[in-house]
C-alpha cells in the first residue's frame, strides 16, 4: 500500500498493473510515441459486410484474455455491449475486458457473464448494479474507473489496447463510413468512439440504419472500419438520448443556479470570447440560462460551450452567444439536430476534448465549467464515484479533466442530500482533487477556494453569501447532525484513476 | 414613527409547519418575512408534530434574517391556544391569526399574548399581530381591526376565504377583490400600519403573477403572501424603487439628518415641511433599494427614528 498526495491509501498493484500515487494535476510527462494499429489492406471488390455479430467476433480474431470496447452516446438505451457479450460467451471464449467509453445501469445484464467468467474486468467506471454488487463483494471483477479524457489518454498512449472495438453506428454505409445524426437510433456526436475507430486493432461497425455507398457527413471514416454487420436495432431509441432535459422548478436549484452565475461574473469572465461548459441536470441548465440572461444584457458573444450539448447550447449557439459548439456527447435530441444541421456544432473526439496527453485539449481552452458533486470535502476534494452508501455507483466522465482545464470549476450541489450533509471531513472518494476545484456553491453558501482570494472579495462586495468551507460545514451539520462513518473492508474493488494515469483513490468493499 | 412601520414587508412566504425539508430552508429564501403555518397546511394528525417540529426550528434559528410569524389555528379551535402555548416560549416575531373576522378576536389574542409574554418574562408587546382578513366581515370590520391593538402591525387580505364567505369565484384578473383589497389598504394606512395582499396561487403562471403584483403596488399594498420561493425575486424586481424614487428619498433622509443635527424635529426639503408618511415612504424605498443591491447606503436607526 501507498498513499497519495491527497493521503488516500491506494494499491501497489490492482489487476495486473502497478499503481503510480497521484501527485499533483500537472507534473506527469508522458513520454514515447502515439499507439499504432496494425496496417491493412482492403482490395477493390472486397465487402466488409458480415452476417451479424458472432460471425464480427470470428473473424476479429477475438480470443480468451482480450479487450472489446463500445461506447456510450446510446446511454441507457444501448443493445449492443449485452448482444456481443452473448455471442463472445456462446462462442466459449473467456475472460474478456471491458474498456467501453462507460458503463450504464441496462448493462446490469453483463452481471451473469462476470459470475461465468466470461468478463473478467472492466477497464472504465460504471454507472449502476455492476458497481453496486462490486461493491458489496457479490461479483469479483476489477474495475478501473477513468475519466473520458484519461481514456482517451490510455488508448493514444498503449496502455489500454483495444482488441476489438463494436461501434454503434445510426448510420453507416457498406464501406463503414458513419455518422450518429440519423436513423431510429440517431444519438449525434460519436465523441468516445473515434478514439476506438482509431485505436482499436480491429473495428466492426454495427448498425440498425445501413446505406448504400457514401453517407455523408463522415464522422468515422471507411478507413478505420474492417467490418460492418446489420442488425434489426441498436436498442431502444427512447433511452438512447434524454428528452427532458429542462431547467429546475426547485427553488434550491435556482437559488444555486443563481449564485454559480454570479460567481462567473464576479471572476470577471464574462466578455467576449467567454468559454463555458454544464451538465444536463435541471440546475446546471439553470445556470446555463442564467449565464444566456447575462451574456445578452452585457452583449458579449462567446467563443464555444462544450462538453455534452443540450438544447440551452443549441439555443444560445441558434442566438449567436456562442462562435462553436464542441460536442463530444449529445444529451437530448436538439442537440442531436442541431449537430446535423449546423456548420459551427462540431463533433470532436474524445481525444481533442479532454486528453491531457496531446498538444492541447478543449478542456484547456475552458473558461468556467459547471459540476456535480456526491460530497465535497473541508479540502475541496469531490467525489461523483461512490455514494453515501459506499456503493460504487458512477463513472467520472470528464469532471476532473474539466476541473484542471477550466480557469473557473464551480462545483454546484444542494447542501443536504437526502438525510446527509454534502461537506465532509474527507470524502468516501476522491474523484476531483481540490487543488483544482475553485468554488463550491450550496444554497447556503458559496466556499471560495484560498487561491482565490480576489474572487472572495468582489463576491463579497456584492453582497454574495461567501462563507469558509469548515463554517459552511458546520452549519449544514447543526441540521443534520454528524453522518456516521461507513466502515470498509480491506480488499479493493475499483481503483480511481487521475486523468494522467495515476491513481487518485481507491474504492473498497463495504462492510456489510 | 416606529420601526414596524418602515420595516420592508414585501414577501412573506408560507411554509407548511408540518414539513421538515421547507423549514429547514427558511433561513436561506430571499422574502422579508415568513409565515410559518399550523393551520391550513397541516392535516389533523400532524398538529402536535408540526407544533413540535415549527417550535424545535424557531428555537434554534437565533440570528434572523427574516421576520417569523406563526400562522396558529383560529381562536375558536381546538387548535389555536394549543398553538400559542407550544410556539411562544420559542419567541416568534408574531403571530398571523386567521379569520380575524372582527377587533374583538384580535383583542382576546392580544390579551393572550400578554399573559404569555408576563409567564415568559418578555416585554409586553414582545409579539406581533397580523390579523386575516378573510371574509365580509373581516373586510367590514377592519378599520376597527388595524387600531385595535398596538401589536398589529400589518392587516393580511385572504382572498381564498374571502371570495368563498362572498359565494363568487376568484379570478386571475381580480376585479371581485377591489372593493375589499382598497378597503383594507384604506384601514391599514389610516391605521399607520401596513397591508399585504393574498397569495397568488398558480405559481407556473408568472405573468399574471407579475400582473397582480404592479396592481396592487399601484394600491398602496406593502406586499404579498407567497406560497412558492420561485415568487420572491419577481415581487421583489416590481416592488424596487425607480432611480428617480431613489434620488428623492435620499434627498429626505438628508434632510432628516440637517434636521437632527440642528436639534429640530422639524424637517424640511427645498421650503417644504417633510411630514411622517414621506420619512416612512423614503425610509421604505432605501431599504427596497439596499436589498436589491441598487445602492449601498449606509442608514442609520438614529437619524430616522431618532436618538435611542
Amino acid at each position: 500500500m501507498a498513499r497519495n498526495s491527497l493521503g488516500r491509501e491506494i494499491p501497489d498493484s490492482f489487476n495486473g498493473k502497478k499503481c503510480i500515487p497521484y501527485k499533483d494535476p500537472f507534473s506527469i510527462k508522458p513520454e514515447g510515441d502515439r499507439a499504432s494499429r496494425p496496417v491493412r489492406r482492403v482490395n477493390p471488390g472486397q465487402s466488409k459486410i458480415l452476417d451479424g455479430i458472432r460471425e464480427a467476433i470470428i473473424a476479429s480474431g477475438l480470443k480468451d484474455g482480450m479487450t472489446i470496447a463500445t461506447h456510450h452516446h446510446l446511454r441507457n438505451g444501448d443493445a449492443l455491449l449485452n448482444t456481443v457479450v452473448k455471442e463472445i460467451d456462446a462462442l466459449g471464449i473467456r475472460d474478456i475486458k471491458i474498456a467501453s467509453s462507460s458503463i450504464h445501469p441496462v448493462h446490469a445484464e453483463l452481471i451473469p457473464y462476470i459470475n461465468k467468467g466470461v468478463i473478467s474486468a472492466f477497464e472504465c467506471g460504471v454507472n449502476g448494479l455492476i458497481g453496486e454488487l462490486a461493491s458489496k463483494g457479490e461479483i469479483r471483477c476489477p474495475i478501473t474507473v477513468r475519466t473520458h479524457g484519461g481514456r482517451a489518454r490510455s488508448m493514444v498512449t498503449g496502455e489500454v489496447v483495444v482488441d476489438v472495438a463494436f461501434i454503434a453506428a445510426p448510420i453507416c454505409d457498406i464501406y463503414g463510413n458513419m455518422n450518429g445524426y440519423y436513423g431510429p437510433s440517431a444519438c449525434g456526436s460519436l465523441g468516445y468512439a473515434h478514439l476506438d475507430a482509431e485505436y482499436a486493432r480491429t473495428v466492426v461497425a454495427v448498425t440498425d440504419n445501413l446505406q448504400h455507398y457514401p453517407v455523408s457527413p463522415v464522422s468515422i471514416s471507411q478507413t478505420n472500419v474492417d467490418y460492418v454487420v446489420e442488425v434489426a436495432n441498436l436498442g431502444d431509441p427512447s433511452k438512447i438520448v434524454s428528452t427532458t432535459t429542462r431547467i429546475t422548478k426547485d427553488p434550491i436549484g435556482l437559488l444555486i443556479a443563481k449564485y454559480a452565475a454570479e460567481v462567473i461574473d464576479c471572476a470577471g469572465l464574462m466578455k467576449d470570447g467567454f468559454s463555458f461548459q454544464t451538465g444536463s441536470g435541471g440546475t446546471s441548465l439553470a445556470v446555463a440560462e442564467n449565464v444566456r440572461k447575462k451574456m445578452l444584457q452585457y452583449g458579449i458573444k462567446g467563443s464555444f460551450g462544450s462538453g455534452g450539448i443540450t438544447s440551452y447550447f443549441v439555443k444560445m449557439l441558434n442566438e449567436g452567444l456562442f462562435q462553436t459548439l464542441f460536442d463530444v456527447q449529445c444529451f437530448d435530441l436538439d442537440a442531436v439536430e442541431s449537430i446535423g444541421s449546423h456548420l459551427n456544432h462540431q463533433e470532436i473526439s474524445a481525444d481533442m476534448y479532454a486528453n491531457p496527453f496531446n498538444s492541447g485539449c478543449v478542456v484547456n481552452m475552458l473558461d468556467a465549467v459547471i459540476l456535480g458533486a456526491t460530497e465535497v470535502d473541508v479540502d475541496f476534494n469531490v467525489n461523483v464515484n461512490t455514494e453515501s452508501n459506499g456503493y460504487l455507483l458512477h463513472n467520472t466522465g470528464g469532471h476532473s479533466d474539466t476541473a484542471a482545464g477550466a480557469k473557473l470549476s464551480i462545483i454546484t450541489a444542494p447542501s443536504i442530500r437526502g438525510r446527509l450533509p454534502i461537506i465532509r471531513d474527507n470524502v468516501t472518494t476522491v474523484t476531483t482533487p481540490g487543488e483544482t476545484v475553485d468554488v463550491i456553491v450550496c444554497e447556503r453558501g458559496i466556499a471560495v477556494n484560498d487561491k482565490h482570494e480576489d474572487l472572495k472579495k468582489e463576491l463579497l462586495k456584492r453582497k454574495l453569501p461567501v462563507k469558509d468551507i469548515r463554517q459552511l460545514q458546520s452549519e449544514i451539520i447543526n441540521i443534520t447532525g454528524e453522518p456516521k462513518p461507513l466502515e470498509f473492508e480491506d480488499d479493493v474493488i475499483a481503483v480511481v484513476e487521475y486523468r494522467d494515469g495515476t491513481i487518485v483513490d481507491a474504492v473498497r468493499r463495504v462492510k456489510e | 414613527m416606529n420601526k414596524e412601520e418602515v420595516k420592508l414587508r414585501r414577501s412573506f412566504l408560507y411554509v407548511p409547519g408540518n414539513m421538515p425539508s421547507m423549514i429547514q430552508n427558511v433561513p436561506i429564501f430571499t422574502c422579508d418575512g415568513v409565515f410559518i403555518d399550523l393551520e391550513d397546511a397541516v392535516p389533523l394528525s400532524e398538529k402536535d408534530a408540526a407544533r413540535e417540529l415549527v417550535t424545535k426550528f424557531i428555537e434554534t434559528y437565533k440570528d434572523r434574517n427574516k421576520e417569523v410569524f406563526v400562522r396558529i389555528n383560529a381562536l375558536d379551535t381546538e387548535w389555536g391556544y394549543d398553538d400559542l402555548v407550544k410556539v411562544l416560549p420559542a419567541k416568534p416575531d408574531g403571530i398571523r391569526l386567521p379569520k380575524a373576522d372582527t377587533p374583538e378576536i384580535v383583542e382576546r389574542l392580544d390579551t393572550l399574548l400578554t399573559e404569555f409574554e408576563e409567564e415568559l418574562k418578555l416585554e409586553i408587546g414582545t409579539f406581533k399581530i397580523i390579523p386575516s382578513i378573510e371574509s365580509a366581515q373581516g373586510v367590514i370590520n377592519c378599520i376597527k381591526t388595524a387600531r385595535c391593538s398596538d401589536r398589529v402591525i400589518a392587516l393580511a387580505f385572504g382572498a381564498e376565504d374571502y371570495t368563498a364567505s362572498m359565494e363568487i369565484e376568484r379570478t386571475k384578473s381580480g376585479e371581485e377583490l377591489f372593493h375589499a383589497r382598497t378597503r383594507v389598504i384604506w384601514a391599514a394606512k389610516a391605521a399607520g400600519i401596513q397591508a399585504l395582499d393574498t397569495i397568488f396561487a398558480d405559481v407556473s403562471d408568472m405573468e399574471s403573477f407579475a400582473k397582480e403584483v404592479r396592481l396592487i403596488k399601484t394600491l398602496g399594498f406593502s406586499g404579498k403572501s407567497l406560497i412558492n420561493p420561485r415568487q420572491i425575486e419577481l415581487i421583489h424586481e416590481i416592488f424596487a424603487p425607480t432611480a428617480e424614487e431613489i434620488d428623492y428619498a435620499k434627498q429626505v433622509v438628508e434632510a432628516i439628518i440637517k434636521a437632527r443635527a440642528m436639534g429640530t424635529g422639524v424637517i424640511s426639503l427645498n421650503g417644504k415641511m417633510v411630514d411622517a408618511p414621506v420619512v416612512k415612504r423614503a425610509t421604505r424605498v432605501i431599504k427596497s433599494a439596499i436589498s436589491q443591491g441598487l445602492i449601498e447606503y449606509e442608514l442609520d436607526d438614529e437619524v430616522i427614528y431618532g436618538s435611542k
